[in-house]
């Protein structure tokens, strides 16, 4: 049974004074994801078909290759500030928590270079 | 982890029937949620028939019934019956509401009533608030100035800036809107959940308040008040009809405002 008084608990570790730069964060990316999600929506619909070839000319296009990493980055952003949410909402004991948002950290990462990678590598024409 | 099953000595069981004595003819079922702390036994549902005949019309009036002519074990808080003490705050018929203001007539079927949600409880309808008086305390409501007042008369104020505070200074602090936030739910202990961030509202509105912008570095946090993600159940269920969510969006945006 704990003896400190419920306002101590309250008080708890003084205020972060953080919350509003990721909170701005979303709102940013996901207007960015509203615009990006609408061009690349329209971009599929007018593709002449859905074979390899047409895919891969889509993508060298040099706009379409800047826009197309904007989106696979500002999505993995958005996603990871998302998924960061979730633990912080769910997940209360210490070292899973800790451990889930490094491991969300590195796989948005990983997954934002990989994306970036694969487009840049048919966009360049390496 | 959150937990999303009770554990098990919180499981609720069927408990007893109460019938009405015979003769009634408008009768209606309160199913009641009670728990001793004196027993080891787990809660429990209780039933009561309720002749209506002989009862007022709203559902405090009905537990006040129930605790004069039918249960005098059944404990619950109430102080003023007409919606401003906040003291009968409770979950029925799936909602936070007050029992004083809710009218039996609004409910369909059986009458459930309920403890307000994911508080410790004390003894049947009665949760334990130490935690959210010492949130409210917490966030110093008072007006706090460096400017002393005047010698001679009040602090003023222009109406407009007095409306600004009349729908958030409404707030009976009955606890309805936190209880029925699931961020509070899984976060009480860090979150202050919406019916403490509306009274913060209320000083950082406040055209006398002089302490904005410790007001807003204590709230800046991403759990004292950025656990709340406009689930909207808080607004929805207010007994008083006030709107905390909008206050902890303008809370937010105010936070925004001053870094850009």
């Amino acid at each position: 049974m704990s003896m400190r008084t419920p306002m101590a608990s309250v008080l708890g570790l003084g205020t972060a004074k953080d919350g509003t730069a990721d909170w701005w964060g979303q709102r940013v990316s996901a207007v960015a994801l509203i615009l990006l999600g609408l061009w690349f929506a329209v971009s599929i619909a007018n593709l002449d078909n859905l074979e390899h070839a047409s895919a891969v000319g889509f993508i060298a296009k040099p706009l379409n290759t800047v826009l197309l990493s904007l989106f696979c980055v500002t999505l993995a952003y958005h996603s990871c500030l998302g998924v960061q949410v979730v633990v912080e909402d769910y997940v209360h004991e210490p070292w899973i928590k800790v451990t889930s948002l490094m491991a969300s950290r590195f796989a948005h990462v990983f997954v934002a270079i990989v994306s970036v990678y694969a487009i840049l590598k048919i966009g360049l024409g390496a | 982890m959150a937990e999303f099953r009770l554990p098990p000595n919180s499981r609720i069981r069927k408990g007893k029937h109460f019938a009405v004595a015979n003769g009634a003819k408008n009768v209606r079922c309160f199913a009641v949620y009670r728990y001793d702390p004196d027993s080891d036994e787990n809660p429990r549902v209780d039933t009561y028939d309720v002749d209506m005949d002989t009862c007022g019309p709203m559902v405090l009036d009905a537990l006040i019934k129930i605790k004069n002519e039918i249960d005098s074990t059944l404990t619950f808080r109430r102080s003023c019956r007409e919606g401003i003490c906040g003291s009968c705050s409770m979950n029925i018929d799936g909602g936070n509401t007050l029992a004083c203001t809710l009218s039996i007539d609004d409910v369909k079927g059986n009458i459930r009533v309920y403890p307000l949600p994911h508080m410790p409880v004390i003894k049947d309808l009665v949760p334990d608030m130490t935690n959210f008086y010492a949130q409210y305390a917490s966030i110093k409501p008072w007006l706090q100035s460096r400017t002393p007042p005047p010698p001679n008369h009040e602090r003023l104020q222009s109406k407009e800036d007095q409306e600004r505070i009349d729908e958030p200074a409404a707030c009976i602090l009955c606890a309805c809107c936190s209880t029925a936030c699931p961020s509070y739910w899984w976060n009480s202990d860090r979150f202050l959940g919406p019916a403490v961030l509306l009274a913060a509202y209320r000083w950082l509105v406040d055209s006398r308040d002089e302490a904005t912008g410790e007001r807003l570095d204590e709230l800046e946090d991403p759990f004292r008040l950025y656990r709340c993600h406009t689930i909207m159940n808080c607004t929805q269920t207010c007994p008083k009809g006030l709107n905390p969510a909008r206050a902890i969006a303008e809370t937010k945006k105010m936070l925004a405002a001053r870094r850009h």
